[in-house]
């Protein structure tokens, strides 16, 4: 149990010694086309205040069927298409326990120097038990120097009752350093869902 | 700058992470986390520890990032792993791309450095970023588990590796040291933070 004397180190030391998970920004979806974290803009910090980020995306539900979800990464312009090359691999296993579980690279879903949103779940339906939670993870966006690696893990109810796990990763082949991240659907909208962001210290 | 109502709500209501301790490498030969030195606390404070590693940058090309523990009052980093490793790689050229077990990288009851990546080159667009739980290393009735994640690109041909790896120290005495290097030559650069997650 925290006691109060944690929750004033924090305060006191949020990016020196005391260090910790420090919370920036939540944006619930409401049948949004995109969530967008920009740096300076609606209280969003993602610069070099912080050397790793996390996002935390919780039961995202899709607006259509069958779909995918996915992010893109902002390197200078106003679009979301930094280039990246990408790994990603899943897993399912029906509710049913029907057929062998699947543990395979997803050869269709990964990129090689492409500058699409990289997607980050196997397909979600529409039906209220249809959703994805996971995280991903930012490191040092704001270098000038070094590409920006980014990895994630998600887990979703998929749209033909499966527990399908997504593992991905990769790095944002650009020098210049990434100020924005957003998500979306490959078609249609986030109907509903909580999008966290957080800062390492 | 987070504001006052969000750090109570992620410090006070949640715990959370508390950093210990924050190592820039600077052609350093190794980084290590020792237990009551330089502020460093590696013991019962927290059941699970947590590194991250930012831009570890090698200063010799073909070399591999890795990790070894000491146990309270032992010498070397030498303690007794068994682990597994496996990884998903991609070519940035799309010439190649899956998911296997990696057997060079596991031990079984070794006393090497656990491998945290396969080779790297020097080259600014290589370098790795993940992270290392350490469960529990006071315990002297459990073995200590590890668990780990790390991105790079590899030597070869600019390719983009995800690696786990996982594992324990197969030994009841605590491990209140723990050092990273590369297998051959410097950390050229890079930031190694240690955790306690209350």
């Amino acid at each position: 149990m925290a006691t109060y004397q944690d929750s004033r180190y924090n305060i006191a030391l949020p990016s020196g010694a005391g260090g910790s998970l420090v919370h920036i920004k939540t944006i619930a979806a409401s049948s949004d086309s995109t969530i967008s974290f920009v740096d300076g803009t609606s209280d969003v910090v993602l610069d070099n205040t912080y050397r790793t980020y996390i996002f935390k995306f919780i039961n995202i539900h899709a607006g259509s069927d069958d779909v995918l979800f996915s992010v893109g990464f902002r390197d200078g312009s106003t679009a979301y298409d930094a280039t990246k090359t990408t790994t990603l691999f899943q897993t399912e296993h029906n509710e049913s326990d029907s057929g062998t579980p699947v543990f395979t690279y997803a050869t269709g879903d990964d990129l090689a120097q492409g500058t699409g949103f990289q997607v980050m779940t196997r397909n979600l339906g529409t039906g209220n038990d249809e959703c994805a939670s996971g995280e991903l993870w930012l490191f040092n966006p704001s270098s000038t120097t070094y590409v920006k690696h980014f990895m994630f893990k998600s887990n979703i109810n998929s749209n033909d009752d499966s527990s399908d796990a997504s593992y991905g990763a990769g790095y944002c082949n650009v020098t210049a350093a990434i100020d924005a991240v957003q998500f979306k659907f490959n078609s249609g909208n986030i109907d509903a869902g909580t999008f966290k962001l957080y800062g390492i210290a | 700058m987070a504001n006052y109502n969000a750090v109570k709500y992620d410090g006070f209501s949640k715990g959370g992470l508390k950093l210990i301790k924050t190592l820039t490498a600077s052609s350093s030969a190794t980084l290590s986390f020792v237990d009551g030195t330089s502020d460093v606390v590696l013991d019962s404070t927290y059941k699970e520890y947590l590194f991250i590693f930012n831009n570890i940058h090698p200063g010799t090309d073909n070399s591999a990032f890795a990790f070894q523990g000491n146990a309270a009052g032992g010498s070397g980093y030498n303690e007794t792993i068994t682990s597994t490793n496996f990884r998903a790689f991609h070519a940035e050229d799309d010439s190649g791309q899956t998911v296997s077990y990696v057997t060079g990288n596991d031990q079984a009851q070794g006393t090497s450095f656990q491998r945290l990546t396969s080779n790297i080159n020097s080259a600014n667009d290589s370098g790795a970023c993940g992270y290392l739980h350490l469960f529990n290393p006071s315990s002297t009735t459990f073995v200590k588990h590890f668990i780990a994640r790390v991105g790079y690109e590899e030597q070869e041909a600019s390719i983009q590796v995800d690696m786990f790896t996982s594992g324990y120290f197969n030994t009841t005495s605590a491990i209140d040291e723990i050092q990273f290097k590369f297998e051959s030559g410097n950390i050229d650069a890079g930031t190694i933070q240690l955790f306690g997650v209350a």
